[in-house]
């Protein structure tokens, strides 16, 4: 994963998204709007992407995504700003003009043509030779592991053979951007998981540039370079995973992404990157914090439930970042435990590993976690 | 089929054609008399002068229904046992055939007046002649201004009267009307049919005319191509022209000269369930009174002789049994027609085919 | 399914079968019967159908066929039998109708009376071969008929002499107008269904409903507007004259083109149906994805639309073609004399003439066609088969 980008940041409701891996941008969105008649689904919208980088657009449904990647691929105009690929304005060019591979939710398979024929289908468009055409659908078919079904028409595949089959055809020719409007929606959650790391595989192994539309956080983060995370047409954060989970821009973000504790009071005092900050209770605690923010300021700290301790309440330790408690609620999740704790800042939700001491519903505890684990984000 | 009668009686002709299997459809369970004519303005001025009169008489309504003839349909109905209708308008040859197939109830002629009332081939066992038709040339007399056709040689003649012609599409009358324009004396004209070389000679004249005809199936077509100008003359029913001269004002002649005339007729179909309501009814429209009020709505003439000796002569004139027009007129021979329909139908539409 | 159910399963299926008895199977057998039966002579002649075996052709037969021959009318009582004699024997020969009549009353007066003294016709031999012709009660008369064929006197089949039937040839017209309305449906058929397809809102509706319209109007009605429109004085030529196209009325009606056009619009429907429910299971972003692919959109139209929309061209034209076939009403009133179709023959024999065998002989030979067009579609719709 890549490091030493600083974490984008929401500024306002313009956030820009700008600054990739490299110097010269690959695709660029500067300014880019969109509306369906009155209705606004892309407003102003900046965005950056290098080549070779995986970008995955997250967010709610109806949140423009999709729409970025249909105005991308050229199945929906543009209706302000600009779109470029490799320095060349694209808001005008044809779809099958801009040399982009597309594979979709539903996989668009022509249901007429064997596996080999699909997978052809973008080399002929191109008068590649037939030779070549034969030994690059072979190839491309090995690499999804598809090799023995070529002769299939797509009804007779399954649906995770048939993604396969798309994703090779929208591989073989060897497009400058690859785009994928949510591929993975339709399989299975085992199947899904396994696509993920094929898809991530090839992308390591093939260096494309890939954009990848999701509403699925897991998928996201396994997978992406950066996340853009979408809400009502704007981009919230922009960043590689860890930022966006860890660091979370705003309150949208923080609570789209994973799950969260969040907790009201004010910023006390700004030291560098720790900020000490105050709850209802008159407990005082120390976190990090987004940029920008001014002692005195209402604001909210966000904990990740994996990321608060328990202990005996007896237990003589005192200090910040401690709040005493009662356990309300354990849930069994499998892998992990889930723990309410009805405590004296608030209502908490904790995840104890199975290794974790074991706890019983009604038991007095305190609640603690370390400063780099609290994030402080506006309200 | 709405109805429920046993499928014996179906009957086999209903599997063959579906429009047979239309036709004789619904049989409703205790019918009204039941009287089926051709249509048209004639059907609407049967309505006044005849229907509506006898059922207000009797106090029992009566059902109307029209047809458009066809020998087929008469026997299927029959055939199918219980048929729907009673009493039927019929073509002198469905009145010839369906008499010798006993199709139809034989009349009771004391109620009508006795067969002598009636002009020769008015009157048989099985029908009562109700009006008399012609087949004759027609054409727009303000399109042809100066002397108009007077027979089927001028029907012919294209040079004297360019433009394309109509003619009914069947092999009767397309056949005396090619001898007689071949110079066939009208008087003659079955005599000449009858042998093999005649039939060739009306075949090779209908061929010299092939080129410019247009052929009609329904009776109101012709009337529309001559008012349009597709045609510049062509076969028509007389009744038609003077029909629509009176309604319209239109300025269409009839040809008298070699027209060719036959006789419509009541018969009442075997085993109908109202054949004795069937016989007052035909008495009824026949009586002379009733039966000579025709010519005021459509140009027919009557074969009945009292009546056609009380139309009015203003009307009298358009009439194909009025004598100046009969004089130069033929009849039509149905006996030649029974026997030779079929193969010489066939023969015409090969003709036609080619 | 358990085996006690079964007869249960049976009766509940039941009314079904008896509806399909009753109105898809007994109608066909009794067409196929009624094409090949021809029982009239040999039930109600039966003496003289068993004499007039041994005569050998020539002259006339001997006395005791013709003596047979009088037996069985006198015997006979039901004047509709004789009817269906009569009608049967002047088909075969053209005369029998009066012959018959004049016979029948004579015999029944005097029942000894000599044949050739009621009419000379029974003098002649063609009449009575016409009888022993028809004794059997069985006849491929017809079916050979309906094709112009017919039996020569030694009992090989020959073609009927010239320009004395037509079937074959207004057989093949019907075929030949049924595939030139088939091609037109489909040239203004496809083009309206894609666009049907890929419009939505009011304007898909629109234009569904303007092809449905037609479908809730008489075919009468509809033939009639089209006489108004395609007249010599009708809309077109009134237009094209006025703005100086035609100098000259075209003539539209009463010819092949009048047919074709007033059947392209009675049977579009038939078209545009089954190609736009094709079309609209088609996934809506293929076109999308093949443009992805680098394809033209006339490419992708090509390689990927048109062969989707196969099944339902194919569909459509063979309900347009089958539908053609059996036209009747339409060349009748808007062709000329050489657009008629077979149906109109059919329609002959059926309502004038009464032949009932040659209607069904005709119809059957219809019908053939259709079901060869049927197995056709058949093999043409079949799933591609996987290539391995």
């Amino acid at each position: 994963m890549n490091a030493g980008s600083p974490p984008a940041t929401a500024q306002g409701t313009r956030t820009q998204c700008t600054g990739g891996l490299v110097a010269d941008d690959f695709i660029s969105f500067s300014k880019v709007t969109k509306d369906f008649g009155s209705l606004r689904v892309v407003e102003d919208l900046e965005l950056d992407i290098a080549q070779g980088e995986f970008v995955s657009l997250l967010g709610p449904s109806g949140s423009g995504k999709t729409t970025l990647l249909m105005m991308l691929a050229g199945f929906e105009t543009v209706t302000g700003g600009e779109i470029r690929l490799d320095g060349q304005r694209i808001n005008d060019l044809p779809t099958y003009k801009r040399d982009m591979g597309v594979v979709f939710q539903n996989y668009a398979l022509f249901p007429h043509m064997t596996a080999a024929k699909n997978v052809a289908f973008p080399l002929e468009m191109r008068g590649t030779p037939r030779a070549e055409v034969a030994d690059r659908v072979a190839r491309a078919l090995e690499m999804v592991k598809l090799g023995p079904f070529a002769g299939r028409l797509p009804i007779q595949l399954s649906g995770g053979q048939q993604q396969r089959v798309a994703l090779a055809r929208a591989l073989v020719f060897e497009p400058r951007v690859v785009l994928m409007d949510e591929p993975l929606g339709a399989l299975d959650k085992q199947l899904r998981e396994q696509m993920q790391l094929d898809i991530r595989e090839l992308h390591h192994r093939l260096g494309l540039t890939i954009i990848f539309v999701t509403h699925d956080q897991d998928e996201a983060l396994t997978m992406s370079d950066r996340i853009a995370v979408f809400n009502q047409g704007q981009i919230q954060q922009c960043a590689p995973p860890r930022h966006v989970y860890d660091s979370p821009a705003n309150r949208f973000v923080a609570e789209f992404i994973g799950e969260t504790n969040l907790l009201a009071g004010k910023v006390r005092a700004i030291d560098g990157r720790a900020i000490t900050f105050a709850l209802p209770d008159g407990s005082i605690c120390r976190a990090r914090g987004v940029p920008g923010l001014a002692p005195g300021a209402e604001a909210l700290l966000s904990l990740r439930p994996e990321r608060i301790g328990i202990g005996a309440a007896d237990a003589a330790i005192d200090g910040p970042n401690i709040a005493r408690g009662e356990i309300a609620d354990i849930i069994y999740q499998g892998d992990h435990l889930r723990v309410v704790i009805d405590s004296s800042v608030g209502r908490l939700v904790a995840q104890l590993g199975r290794k974790d001491a074991e706890w019983t519903p009604g038991a007095k505890v305190a609640v603690s976690f370390d400063e780099a684990d609290g994030w402080v984000i506006a309200p | 089929m709405k109805n429920t009668k046993p499928m014996r009686k179906l009957g086999r002709g209903l599997a063959i054609g579906a429009a047979a299997l239309a036709l004789a459809g619904t049989a409703a369970q205790a019918r009204d008399l039941t009287v089926a004519s051709f249509g048209g303005t004639f059907q609407d001025a049967q309505r006044e002068l005849f229907f509506k009169p006898f059922a207000e008489q009797t106090g029992k309504p009566l059902l109307e229904e029209s047809w458009d003839s066809g020998y087929g349909v008469l026997q299927a109905k029959v055939r199918a046992g219980q048929p729907n209708w009673d009493v039927v308008q019929v073509e002198a040859e469905e009145l010839a055939l369906g008499c010798a197939d006993g199709i139809y109830e034989p009349l009771d002629w004391e109620k009508l007046g006795g067969q002598d009332s009636y002009i020769p081939g008015g009157a048989s066992d099985c029908g009562a002649g109700h009006i008399v038709w012609s087949v004759a040339i027609g054409y727009d007399g303000n399109r042809i201004t100066g002397e108009g056709p007077q027979g089927w040689a001028d029907f012919w003649d294209t040079e004297k009267f360019p433009g394309k012609r109509a003619m009914r599409k069947t092999v009767k009358y397309a056949l005396e009307a090619a001898l007689m324009a071949d110079g066939v004396e009208p008087a003659e004209v079955y005599d000449v049919l009858a042998t093999p070389e005649g039939v060739d000679r009306a075949f090779a004249k209908l061929d010299e005319l092939k080129p410019d005809l247009i052929w009609w199936e329904a009776g109101a077509q012709p009337l529309s191509m001559l008012q349009t100008g597709d045609v510049v003359m062509s076969s028509v029913y007389n009744g038609r022209i003077t029909g629509l001269n009176r309604s319209e004002g239109t300025n269409l002649k009839v040809v008298w000269p070699q027209s060719m005339y036959a006789v419509d007729s009541w018969v009442i179909l075997a085993g109908a369930e109202n054949a004795e309501a069937g016989m007052d009814f035909i008495a009824f429209t026949q009586s002379p009174e009733r039966l000579s009020r025709i010519p005021e709505f459509v140009a027919y003439g009557l074969p009945v002789i009292a009546a056609a000796e009380m139309v009015p002569d203003e009307l009298a004139v358009d009439l194909p049994t009025h004598p100046a027009n009969l004089e130069v007129a033929i009849p039509l021979d149905v006996d030649f027609w029974t026997d030779n329909s079929e193969e010489l139908t066939e023969r015409f539409n090969a003709w036609i085919a080619q | 399914m358990n085996r006690l159910s079964r007869p249960r399963a049976f009766l509940l299926m039941s009314p079904l079968l008896l509806f399909l008895g009753l109105f898809f199977v007994w109608p066909l057998v009794s067409v196929i019967w009624q094409a090949v039966s021809d029982p009239a002579i040999s039930r109600v002649l039966p003496r003289t159908a068993a004499e007039i075996g041994g005569w050998g052709g020539e002259g006339v037969p001997s006395d005791e066929v013709q003596a047979a021959f009088r037996e069985d009318i006198v015997a006979n009582t039901d004047d509709m039998a004789m009817g269906d004699v009569t009608r049967r024997l002047n088909s075969s020969q053209s005369g029998f109708r009066s012959l018959m009549g004049k016979t029948v009353r004579e015999v029944r007066e005097t029942p000894d009376i000599a044949l050739i003294e009621i009419d000379d016709r029974w003098g002649e031999t063609a009449f009575w071969k016409a009888i022993q012709d028809n004794a059997s009660p069985y006849t491929d008369a017809f079916l050979l008929s309906a094709l112009d064929l017919q039996r020569a006197g030694s009992g090989e089949i020959e073609a009927m002499p010239a320009g004395s039937s037509a079937n074959r040839t207004i057989i093949l017209r019907t075929l030949w107008i049924s595939a030139i309305v088939t091609l037109c449906c489909l040239l203004i058929g496809l083009p309206y269904a894609m666009i049907a397809a890929s419009v939505t809102g009011w304007k898909r509706a629109v234009m569904i409903a303007a092809v449905l319209l037609p479908l809730w109007t008489s075919l009468l009605v509809r033939t009639a507007a089209w006489m108004i429109i395609l007249q010599e004085s009708g809309i077109i030529n009134q237009v094209l004259m006025g703005i100086g196209i035609i100098s000259d009325p075209l003539v539209l009606i009463y010819n092949r083109a009048g047919v074709v056009i007033a059947m392209t619009h009675v049977l579009l429907p038939f078209m545009v149906l089954p190609i736009y429910s094709v079309l609209l299971t088609v996934p809506g972003n293929l076109m999308s994805a093949a443009a992805s692919l680098g394809a033209h959109p006339v490419r992708a139209f090509l390689r990927v639309l048109l062969p989707l929309s196969l099944r339902g061209m194919i569909s459509g034209m063979l309900l347009v073609f089958m539908s053609s076939i059996g036209y009747y009403i339409t060349p009748a009133l808007v062709g000329g004399a050489s657009d008629q179709m077979i149906s109109s023959v059919i329609a002959f024999y059926a309502t004038q003439s009464a032949n009932w065998s040659m209607a069904a002989a005709l119809g059957l030979i219809l019908l053939v066609l259709t079901l060869l067009l049927y197995a056709l579609y058949n093999r043409l719709s079949r799933d591609p088969v996987p290539t391995r």
